[in-house]
């Protein structure tokens, strides 16, 4: 069984709007072998650019298990990044890591490619899916450099960081119902380097490409006017998400840094009771005992704070940047509406100046050139209806494309909000979860030597009784 | 805090001029019965129920504030329960006056240490100001503790001037000094002089000595370690008070979650609440360390005290050896080694038989007298070996109950504050499962 959609989804090439996609869209849940949406039920629904969604909590957890699904055959592709590799050039030192794909997806002509991606490549696709769908929420890529701390980008942990942000970014497009169909995806899963290089000089050039960013500063400028109410509504909640979710990650950070201060004087702790064990005899066993549950439970506290490194402080920063990404988003469906927007504006105008009765100035030009004033005027009115018919079509594809950005954000909104609300709460049980065994663990250390300890007394109390 | 009790009454409280024999009698008869023996403890309550400030002209005649201490007695007795204790006050400096005329009175024992003067090795929330409330509390309890040791010690709580000292309001420093403890106490020269020049002390001393410098070097360092400890875990808890904050903030904004994250904010702010507790209960375990570390410098002073009277005996004992052998050179009228006596023989001739005589009957008269020194500074000495070394098992006896029970209350310190973590975390991870 095979997918429908192929390469007509992803209007990667143009800047039209696929004429039937919400066709093509509908025609998605009526297949039945759609492995890689029957978690979400929202396709289940009939609809996909519903914003309410209703979902059950099951299928929001199993979505966020994007590496290990239990259900085999609902994920048709899978994706690892894995094997970071070093390469020295003349120019520059880079490092790779291994891209490796099975799928039985139809567009790929195999079910597995192996491949080796750098970094750079990873941007390339970044951009390329953002290019092709504005309003779409792309899963952010982990930075260039970390800001503070090491800058050194061949340090150990933060190749190993780099890497588990690198692999979740993948997963998540290939997760995504419409991104994980575009052919920039596919090539960059399938393609090896020098195919990848070639295809990279593709599509539009450097120029067309500075033409869109002249226009989308402009836009941004002019700003948007008559902004939908949800749109303003996301807008004042991604402000506030993305300072709780600032908030939190350099909360979660200053812990880290406390434990491990902690973790260092612990350390130095546990061997005083050993040394004082030195100058005693019947409280020698017991110092000792001390000193090694001291020892014990720095282990716990060292597992403990890698835990907190390894699961809660990655997936805070990834929503950070997240927070950021949102932002792109609206500000670019903001751009496409005052796009439309200006362009009605230059319709009036120049519906205002074709029904105007008389243009002095024209009228003055047109009798220097030696015009009958009839005549003129008669022109300018077929010049300017002409303008005016060309602007109605680029109005109507404009108010098309508006209208698609909308539906694309308003659908990938209630999609990045289950991830979101998925992936924070699996993190944050986690680390709760670690704390408790933990603090388990500790206690168990205690009370064993407690028990130790009980044992004695009653040795004790014998040897007292005894006159 | 451990105080001995037995089951016997207590036996004397004598009176303040005491001579010697009689003391030494007093010190025979309760050390028969020291094991479960005596006990003022067992008589009366003891309590330093209150502290407060009190402004007046000191010794400069300069306005000062200080603190005093309520000192509250009442006879254990079931007819007297809810009659009002006796009480008086008294200041931190009235009891160190009490402490050095135990120490020099019974130099034998190993007597308790008054809590820290000022708050030394803190963390850094308690302030080290001696006026902070919570320093005062903690001494007062250190307070109580010193005169819960000293009634409990079999030989100190039958001392007269303790006894005045926690009923009688006026006239007890006068009486304090009557005792001329002053003037008998070993001067810090001559106890150092002392350890020096010792050529035999018993050995038994010398390793207690070193045990004390041991134990107070490690106890030091355990209790600075400890402190620095403490301040990182409160740094850790205090953190985790941030999140309650931001969850709170986070919550508002939020649908699903809201409720989730509005509960585990608060977990989040209990944990970070926890700490105090966990710390302050720390602080009493640290203290009973403390007292440790300051009954160390008590060892090392009944160590210095047998040093010195091992010293003297040997002193004694030195110039009775000169003196026999003078005795033995006028006798038979050698000069054995260099003297000022053999020099003027010979320049100046030798003597007549009758100052030979003279001089035999004088040192004759030395002789006995030195032969008594010798016997004397001898009892003594096997005396305070002998009082010294019960008091000092009884010390060690005592240390490590202490000590033991010290560690077995910090593990249950370390349990609780386990299972504390363990519900707060189980509490906010049910809330986050609700998210």
């Amino acid at each position: 069984m095979s997918r429908t959609i192929d390469a007509v989804v992803s209007p990667t090439q143009t800047n039209t709007i696929p004429a039937d996609i919400s066709g093509q869209m509908l025609d998605l849940d009526e297949d039945d072998d759609l492995e890689v949406f029957s978690k979400d039920s929202t396709l289940a629904d009939g609809n996909m650019f519903n914003a309410s969604m209703q979902t059950s909590p099951g299928s929001m957890v199993n979505q966020c298990k994007f590496e290990e699904d239990e259900e085999g055959d609902s994920k048709d592709i899978f994706i690892t990044v894995d094997n970071p590799e070093s390469h020295v050039t003349a120019i520059e030192t880079f490092i790779t890591y291994r891209v490796l794909t099975k799928t039985t997806r139809s567009e790929f002509d195999n079910s597995e490619y192996e491949v080796r991606r750098r970094y750079q490549d990873f941007l390339w696709l970044k951009g390329k899916l953002e290019e092709a769908h504005s309003t779409l929420i792309v899963h952010p890529l982990p930075e260039k450099f970390v800001v503070k701390g090491m800058v050194e980008r061949f340090n150990g942990d933060f190749i190993a960081t780099r890497r588990k942000a690198l692999h979740k970014f993948l997963n998540r497009i290939a997760d995504h119902p419409i991104l994980s169909c575009s052919e920039d995806f596919k090539v960059f899963l399938s393609a090896q380097a020098w195919e990848l290089t070639t295809y990279k000089k593709q599509g539009p050039g450097f120029l067309s490409r500075m033409g869109e960013t002249v226009r989308a500063v402009a836009n941004s400028v002019r700003g948007v006017k008559n902004r939908p109410e949800e749109f303003t509504a996301i807008q004042e909640y991604v402000e506030d998400f993305s300072n709780k979710i600032s908030c939190l990650d350099k909360v979660t950070q200053r812990i880290v840094k406390e434990q491990k201060e902690y973790l260092e004087e612990l350390k130095e702790y546990g061997p005083t009771y050993t040394l004082w064990s030195g100058s005693e005899e019947e409280l020698a066993e017991q110092l000792k005992g001390v000193a090694g549950c001291i020892e014990r439970c720095c282990k716990e506290t060292e597992e403990q704070v890698g835990h907190l490194s390894d699961t809660l402080v990655p997936v805070l920063h990834e929503y950070v940047l997240c927070a950021e990404t949102l932002k792109a988003v609206l500000r670019r469906r903001d751009n496409i509406q005052a796009e439309f927007e200006a362009k009605n504006e230059t319709l009036a105008t120049k519906k205002v100046d074709r029904d105007a009765e008389s243009s002095d100035l024209g009228f003055v030009w047109g009798s220097l050139l030696g015009k009958n004033p009839e005549e003129a005027r008669h022109q300018r009115q077929e010049r300017l209806d002409g303008e005016i018919e060309e602007l109605k079509e680029e109005i109507d594809k404009l108010e098309d494309r508006v209208e698609w950005a909308n539906n694309a954000l308003k659908g990938d909104w209630g999609r990045w909000q289950r991830s979101m609300r998925g992936d924070l709460k699996s993190a944050f049980f986690s680390t709760a979860e670690k704390n408790v065994d933990y603090y388990e663990k500790c206690l168990a250390v205690w009370e064993t030597f407690l028990l130790s300890q009980r044992t004695e007394p009653s040795e004790e109390t014998d040897r007292d009784n005894t006159p | 805090m451990m105080a001995d009790s037995g089951p016997k009454e207590v036996a004397v409280i004598g009176n303040t001029d005491l001579t010697s024999a009689e003391l030494d009698n007093n010190i025979k008869n309760t050390m028969v019965e020291i094991e479960k023996g005596t006990s003022l403890l067992r008589k009366m309550e003891i309590s330093v129920a209150e502290a407060e400030k009190r402004t007046g002209k000191n010794t400069v005649n300069m306005q000062e504030l200080y603190t005093v201490y309520l000192i509250e007695t009442r006879p254990v007795d079931a007819l007297t329960e809810g009659i009002t204790p006796d009480s008086l006050w008294r200041r931190y400096s009235e009891f160190e006056l009490l402490r050095n005329y135990l120490l020099v009175t019974y130099p034998f024992v190993v007597v308790a240490p008054l809590p820290e003067k000022r708050a030394e090795i803190v963390w850094h929330k308690l302030s080290a100001d001696n006026m902070d409330p919570e320093f005062v509390e903690r001494r007062r309890v250190g307070l109580e503790n010193f005169l819960h040791r000293v009634a409990s010690h079999p030989v100190l709580c039958n001392d007269n001037i303790f006894y005045i000292f926690l009923t009688e309001d006026k006239d007890w420093k006068e009486m304090v000094y009557e005792t001329g403890f002053q003037a008998k106490a070993d001067s810090r020269l001559k106890a150092v002089n002392a350890a020096f020049r010792v050529k035999n002390p018993d050995g038994r001393f010398t390793e207690l000595k070193h045990y004390s410098d041991d134990l107070q070097t490690v106890l030091s360092q355990l209790l600075r370690v400890r402190a620095r400890v403490a301040d990182r875990l409160y740094g850790v808890y205090k953190v985790h008070g941030n999140y309650g904050r931001v969850f709170s903030e986070w919550s508002a904004i939020e649908k699903e979650m809201g409720d989730g994250l509005q509960s585990a904010g608060h977990h989040m702010d209990a944990y970070a609440a926890s700490v105090d507790d966990i710390l302050e209960e720390e602080e009493h375990y640290a203290d009973q360390l403390k007292e440790y570390l300051f009954y160390t410098d008590a060892l090392r002073a009944v160590c210095r005290k047998h040093e010195l009277t091992q010293f003297e005996l040997e002193m004694v004992a030195l110039d009775l050896a000169c003196k026999k052998q003078q005795k033995e050179e006028l006798v038979t009228g050698t000069v054995r080694t260099f003297s000022l006596k053999g020099m003027t023989s010979k320049l100046f001739g030798q003597e007549t038989a009758e100052q030979r005589e003279a001089k035999l009957q004088v040192l004759e008269h030395q002789l006995k007298e030195g032969e008594e020194a010798v016997k004397e500074k001898n009892t003594e000495s096997d005396e305070f070996v002998k009082t010294a070394w019960v008091d000092i098992e009884r010390f060690k006896d005592q240390k490590d109950r202490d000590l033991k029970e010290a560690l077995i209350s910090y593990a249950v310190m370390q349990i609780s504050m386990c299972k504390k973590g363990i519900q707060v975390w189980t509490n906010a991870k049910e809330c986050f499962n609700k998210m």
